[in-house]
């Protein structure tokens, strides 16, 4: 009884000790979040009042200060649940404070971005948009952004899903079969390394129009890296598998379908992110060079009327759509491979 | 071919539900960098129905390659194997091996994995109450939704032996199952291995290093010669289930089999 007690008193000893160090860092990371809030409003507060060097030239000063506002605010709000301790705020407290750092360089950021364009004007225009020229684009011009993006995600994914297919099929044909093996592997050692924009030129003589072309091309691209990785996992699965699955009846058809598939499917996705990252460069030169829509088009369209703010308006919200296709291929791997011991997680 | 005589006088169980193998003249090789390499040669092995047969013999002496062949996953270069009288082959689901690894599928759970044959035939609608069963077999009903990396390898060799029990073979071929188990797990497992078998009445084989293991489990100890493997004793075990690791008599065969293999000087 007596070694009960003082484990007792250990634990509650523990306990008290945890929670005071717990307080203390709650109150660095409270105040961190305090200065992360007072430089967002700092921030609102450069681009609001101090006046703009050319005064006519970035309408939308006062929204892009509220906008600020708006985020400082945010933070302001967030701490008193950051202070309340409750449990179910836990979770989106603990990621604040944790960003905090990146809202103090952000904001420091945003602070000198504007200071160096609008305010002073001490880089040269039109290369250099403020801040707010880029929010103007938002506001103004979404329509167009919004339609380019659409037609940009529809020709990915038509490449992307077609290249995709042929390549595990591709594949999964040559692991299994030596005549495919034999008739194909030469030609892919050959075609394989070429990068699939050097087709571009042959790809928009020879198709209909330069649609179906940048969809070949995206499926190339694609297509290349997924038959490669598809085939070095279906040759690399353990032959006792085979063995197994025989001795129990299977037939070819269970065998390649329900054994070499499975198997290879860590590979086919390494196979997958590759092609998604071609997919995205050849789909940005395509359009660039050919489709007359989508984000490359944009791009390309905006460079020539020297709208830069427009430029990288559009490159941030791209940036923002690639690393969100990426994660959403994460997340369909973290599903289907959840039995891979020790996975990394995004 | 040395000869033993009957040790005791219990006859070896039969059950109509066990395999015969009949294997005549069976040779075989390998090519290896250009050049054969004979690993049977001429082996004839009668194996009666409900026996539990253990392959002795040194390491790399072909025991493996021969049950590979019984399995029907490879054909013999000469000779003929029957299986109830009729010539294998190939790969039959009357005829399920358990390899030293459990080789189980790492993207299936436990149950998928047991299910694999009964999924391969396409019975998996009409018999698939007997994966339960299986699991409940060997032990591992609570790990059904289990992947194979969170086994231990002893739960994962049960697993495996799930998984061949599942199609009620007739002839289970076990390939050095418990070779790679820690000794603890090993002693438990034959047990269990020994009371499966009996209550099943199927025909086994199995190949192990383990000489104590070949008495404690077998009705007959075949033991082959260095490679190309030949048969060079065969003896039978007629000692009562369930047997004791001290069995003076087991000790007696030991020190018999140690001899063949040219071990004796170590006793």
């Amino acid at each position: 009884m007596s070694v009960n007690d003082t484990a007792a008193g250990l634990m509650a000893e523990d306990g008290g000790a945890e929670g005071e160090a717990l307080s203390a860092s709650g109150i660095r990371a409270r105040f961190g979040l305090a200065a992360a809030a007072g430089l967002w409003f700092a921030a609102a507060a450069v681009t609001a009042l101090w006046p703009d060097s050319d005064p006519d030239a970035w309408p939308r000063t006062g929204e892009f200060a509220s906008l600020l506002v708006v985020a400082g605010g945010a933070l302001v709000l967030a701490l008193p649940f950051s202070l309340s301790g409750v449990a179910r705020w836990k979770p989106v407290t603990d990621r604040l404070v944790a960003a905090v750092p990146w809202l103090v360089v952000l904001a420091l950021g945003l602070i000198g971005w504007e200071i160096l364009t609008a305010k002073l004007n001490l880089l040269p225009r039109p290369f250099f948009a403020p801040p707010q020229a880029l929010l103007e684009v938002y506001l103004d011009d979404w329509p167009r952004l919004l339609d380019c993006f659409a037609a940009s995600l529809k020709l990915l994914f038509t490449g992307y899903a077609i290249g995709a297919a042929l390549g595990i099929v591709t594949g999964v044909a040559i692991g299994w079969s030596r005549a495919v093996g034999y008739w194909v592997h030469p030609v892919l050692r050959l075609i394989g390394p070429l990068p699939a924009t050097a087709w571009l030129p042959i790809a928009f003589f020879a198709f209909p129009s330069s649609w179906s072309a940048s969809v070949f091309l995206i499926a190339l691209a694609t297509g290349v890296p997924v038959t490669i990785l598809t085939w070095s996992g279906v040759a690399g699965v353990n032959s006792a598998y085979y063995d197994i699955a025989r001795t129990l009846g299977a037939s070819q058809r269970f065998l390649v379908l329900r054994v070499a598939v499975p198997a290879a499917m860590p590979h086919v996705f390494v196979g997958l992110f590759m092609g998604l990252g071609a997919s995205f460069a050849v789909l940005v030169v395509a359009e660039m060079l050919g489709v007359k829509s989508g984000i490359g088009w944009y791009l390309q369209w905006a460079q020539g009327w020297a709208a830069y703010a427009n430029m990288y308006a559009a490159l941030l919200v791209m940036a923002l759509v690639c690393s969100g296709l990426v994660t959403l291929l994460f997340r369909v791997r973290d599903r289907l491979l959840a039995w891979q011991k020790g996975m990394l997680k995004w | 071919m040395v000869a033993l005589q009957q040790i005791a006088e219990h006859p070896a169980s039969v059950d109509p539900a066990g395999m015969t193998i009949d294997a005549r003249g069976v040779s075989h090789r390998f090519e290896l960098h250009g050049a054969p390499l004979p690993v049977l040669d001429g082996v004839d092995l009668r194996v009666e129905p409900g026996e539990f047969v253990a392959l002795l013999g040194p390491s790399g002496c072909g025991k493996s390659t021969l049950l590979r062949l019984i399995a029907g996953l490879e054909p013999p270069s000469r000779g003929r194997i029957l299986a109830d009288s009729r010539p294998i082959q190939g790969p039959d689901p009357s005829r399920v091996v358990v390899f030293q690894d459990p080789t189980l599928y790492p993207w299936r759970t436990v149950r998928d994995n047991v299910a694999l044959g009964l999924e391969a035939r396409g019975l998996l609608r009409s018999q698939g109450h007997r994966i339960d069963e299986a699991l409940a077999l060997v032990g591992l009903t609570g790990f059904a939704k289990a992947y194979p990396h969170q086994l231990s390898g002893g739960m994962a060799q049960r697993a495996a032996l799930a998984r061949a029990l599942v199609n009620d073979p007739r002839l289970l071929i076990l390939d050095e199952p418990l070779g790679k188990l820690d000794s603890l797990t090993r002693l438990t497992m034959q047990s269990e291995l020994v009371d499966l078998w009996r209550r099943a009445g199927f025909t086994a084989l199995l190949v192990t290093h383990d000489i104590e293991e070949a008495l404690f489990m077998a009705t007959r100890v075949i033991v082959f010669s260095e490679r190309p493997a030949k048969v060079t004793a065969d003896l039978r075990i007629d000692r009562d289930y369930p047997r004791h690791r001290g069995d003076p008599v087991l000790t007696e065969l030991r020190h018999a089999i140690l001899e063949l293999l040219g071990l004796a000087g170590t006793w």
